[in-house]
């Protein structure tokens, strides 16, 4: 039952908006080019759809690699830090500052340093740097937050470095990774579309610069069309990294347990 | 009984200044189940902790007479890793000795059986009571039958009904492994049902101020509380708690 309206409510609720927004438009007589439609943009939708697809596929390619370097690099360079203070002490200064400029500012001067003949590797360094700070922050107290107790018993036992880490640290650090994940996954979707906006996307065209495109165009229903994929995009992200999160952790951490009992 | 290890003018003081131990005397000889007993403060953890080498004294020596022994260490918490079964909690210390899976598994095993938890090693900790996550403990702290066993209060936290349960089933480790324990607790009643001596400690700085030898029958189990030999020794406690530690 509970399991059921889970789903019905919100999408009962979308039904709704659908419905009140299509009958609003049509009864003001609401001008394409201000608010389109819900049939309008899914008429867009169908009419640009392999367009609109190959757009997709190009945003997509660039997130999943920008995710992965970053969630990559960033869990290396946590463990970095964990391993020597003075390194992290050196560095985590530099990391904040990359995280706090905000990456339409930095956008630009990327873009000309890569060159615009290669602005596949300018767009994935934009969303690596949004996308890794949350990943090595959030990894690097996890990896220190293992039990002070558990790291005195393991060097009791003659535990090596490598062990500590392997066996203790990393597990420790898991729930805090895969928090930073879900927020790196969405953000490394806005450093791509921001990156797109400022640089286009070269020869390829992704969602981020049709969108550009279409509002120049005053296409507003196709617009509407491919920011309803970008959030479907967003959301099915969210979900697979929901559902790792799940499959990792719901033996045993407190934050995956259903209430039992 | 052979000496296994000596603490002589023990002291240590923290880096923020506190000084949590005066000059510590103490002796252990194999096969001892020594009770460290006295009010909060008064060091005997870091007693514990020294003698582990988790910490380094600041004056006198901690020795071993002929080494230092495979030793093992049991907590106040269960302090188990909770994203591990009772079985691979259990198996720690072996597999970190390196000792292949396919012999730590069986050992491991056993040990968990000893303990009264055959039937768990497949339970995550957060399954398991609180006394059931001490045994798992306490299964990982004999798995690879050390020859000196520390436990800092690690029934402190318990009801009454589990914290008895594990004093006997404690006691029939002891005999069986012929361990050293030392025991860390601020209960008089336990150190006196558990202890062939116990070592009374007092606080500011914290050093030992009595020592008492007891006479124990070798097998003691429920009914040894109500004797007579097991009200003298907790009132020879008592009072030399009250004597020395106020």
């Amino acid at each position: 039952m509970s399991a059921l309206l889970k789903y019905l409510v919100p999408f009962a609720l979308g039904v709704a908006v659908l419905a009140a927004w299509q009958t609003l438009v049509r009864f003001y007589a609401v001008p394409v080019y201000l608010l389109p439609a819900p049939s309008d943009v899914w008429a867009a939708l169908t009419a640009n759809f392999p367009e609109l697809m190959s757009a997709l596929w190009v945003t997509l390619r660039i997130v999943v690699a920008a995710f992965v370097i970053a969630a990559l690099s960033g869990v290396f360079w946590a463990i970095v830090f964990a391993q020597s203070r003075v390194v992290e002490m050196a560095l985590y200064p530099y990391a904040v500052a990359l995280q706090v400029t905000p990456v339409v500012a930095i956008a630009p001067l990327i873009v000309i340093l890569v060159g615009f003949e290669r602005i596949d590797l300018a767009l994935l360094i934009i969303a690596w740097i949004v996308a890794f700070f949350p990943i090595l922050a959030n990894t690097t107290i996890g990896l220190r937050s293992a039990d002070s107790n558990l790291m005195d018993l393991f060097r009791l036992y003659g535990a090596s470095r490598w062990q500590i880490l392997w066996r203790l640290q990393l597990p420790s650090a898991l729930p805090y990774l895969l928090g930073a994940l879900k927020v790196s996954g969405g953000l490394s979707l806005i450093g791509v579309i921001v990156a797109e906006f400022v640089a286009g996307t070269g020869t390829d065209t992704g969602l981020g610069w049709t969108i550009t495109q279409a509002m120049r165009n005053l296409e507003i229903a196709k617009m509407f069309a491919a920011l309803g994929l970008l959030a479907t995009l967003g959301i099915a992200i969210f979900a697979a990294l929901s559902a790792l999160e799940y499959a990792l952790l719901h033996k045993w951490h407190e934050s995956a347990l259903t209430k039992q009992g | 009984m052979a000496p296994l290890l000596s603490l002589r003018g023990v002291s240590k003081t923290f880096s923020g200044g506190t000084q949590a131990l005066g000059a510590v005397d103490l002796d252990v000889a194999e096969g001892e189940f020594l009770s460290l007993l006295g009010p909060s403060g008064c060091g005997k953890s870091t007693v514990l902790r020294l003698t582990a080498g988790l910490i380094a004294p600041t004056g006198g020596t901690v020795k071993f007479a002929a080494g230092k022994p495979e030793t093992a260490f049991v907590f106040q918490e269960p302090t188990l890793m909770p994203w591990a079964s009772a079985l691979t909690n259990a198996r720690l210390a072996l597999d970190l000795e390196g000792v292949p899976r396919t012999e730590a598994e069986p050992r491991a095993a056993a040990a968990l059986a000893r303990v009264g938890l055959a039937g768990f090693e497949h339970a995550f900790p957060r399954e398991l009571s609180g006394g059931m996550k001490m045994r798992v403990s306490i299964a990982r702290a004999i798995a690879a039958k050390p020859k000196l066993l520390l436990m800092d209060e690690p029934f402190a936290a318990l009801d009454e009904l589990a914290r008895q349960s594990l004093n006997d089933d404690l006691l029939k480790l002891w005999r069986e492994d012929a361990m050293t324990v030392i025991f860390v607790t601020h209960s008089v009643y336990e150190s006196a049902y558990l202890s062939t001596r116990v070592a009374v400690m007092s606080a500011r700085p914290g050093r030992v101020a009595a020592e008492i030898a007891l006479e124990q029958p070798a097998a003691r189990e429920e009914s040894y509380r109500l004797t007579p030999e097991f009200a003298d020794a907790a009132r020879r406690i008592s009072a030399a708690l009250k004597d020395k530690a106020a």
